[in-house]
């Protein structure tokens, strides 16, 4: 089990915290959802890699749970202007999971139970950028946080770290997902302030 | 872990952003569900207002029927999720009145 530390989590005090611009800090974890949480029993849960026409890759609850896991400390950045810093996960590395996925695609489309999507060039999911993960602080995911299992891309705003996550659509053509079709950045790095469509 | 439990409002949350934007009151309005085909108010839709954006659901079958976002200075807007919006017309009539 590898440990990666990103962030300012463990390195500096409560004095030198540094947000991205106008954001503030939060302790609590606040539950923002789109619909209704899924309640996805483990039997019934599948994570699917597809190419839009074939399943690539496909795990089970228990043959994902057999992958290579990482503990992870990481900060989140919602666009609704909050920040909590030094957040502990358990999780599977994209890069695990994508390791023996042959394609040419540039692009991904995150899937969920619910119907939610988000949209990330395949870059921002690889070499050690992104997660799967099923426990928090040290316990299983609660459903209202994404459990049983839900993206982390820390470096994103946390959109684009999808709740209930069912599987991955690669293509050679970007999408927008659910947020980006509506005027949300197609991107959307925290640090550049990529909240909308238009900003830079 | 602490966190809010959060479930939805009904649509009637929705009427002070949709007022912006519509003459009618599209929270009296009857709806159709483009998924389901179910034909309710529009005050009786499921409102999940805490994220990015407004999100109303159809109350039977939970598909979206609206989505509303406020961008800076600009609103952006999905209705597909309904294949029809039925709203009481004599309002507009009544409001014109005033105006006469
Ligand atoms: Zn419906």
């Amino acid at each position: 089990m590898g440990i990666i530390s990103r962030g300012f989590s463990g390195r500096h005090g409560a004095t030198d915290l540094k947000l991205p611009p106008g954001q503030h800090l939060t302790t609590d974890f606040p539950v923002l959802s789109a619909g209704p949480t899924p309640h996805v029993s483990l039997d019934r849960w599948e994570f699917r890699i597809d190419d839009g026409t074939d399943v690539l890759r496909r795990w089970d609850w228990k043959s994902f749970r057999e992958l290579p896991t990482e503990n992870i400390t990481i900060d989140l950045h919602c666009v609704t202007r909050w920040s909590k810093l030094g957040t502990s996960w358990e999780g599977v590395s994209l890069d695990t999971m994508l390791a023996d996925v042959k394609t040419d695609a540039s692009y991904a489309l995150v899937r969920s139970y619910g119907d939610y999507t988000t949209n990330l060039p395949l870059n921002d999911l690889m070499n050690k950028q992104a997660w799967i993960a099923f426990q928090f602080d040290g316990k299983d995911l609660a459903p209202e946080h994404g459990g049983p299992a839900r993206f982390l891309v820390p470096h994103l705003y946390l959109w684009k770290s999808a709740k209930w996550v069912r599987g991955i659509t690669l293509m050679h053509h970007d999408r927008p997902g659910f947020w980006e079709s509506l005027g949300y950045h197609n991107c959307g790095d925290p640090w550049r302030e990529q909240r909308y469509s238009g900003d830079e | 872990m602490s966190s809010h439990t959060y479930d939805y409002l009904d649509g009637n949350a929705a009427a002070g952003e949709l007022s912006k934007i519509f003459a009618m009151d599209v929270t009296a309005a009857k709806g159709q569900c483009a998924h389901c085909g179910a034909t309710k108010r529009f005050a009786e839709a499921h409102l999940y207002m805490l994220g990015p954006g407004v999100v109303a659901r159809c109350a039977v079958c939970e598909h979206v029927l609206l989505r509303l976002v406020n961008v800076r200075q600009r609103v952006f807007l999905d209705v597909r999720g309904m294949t029809y919006l039925s709203l009481d017309a004599a309002q507009l009539e009544a409001s014109s009145d005033l105006d006469a």
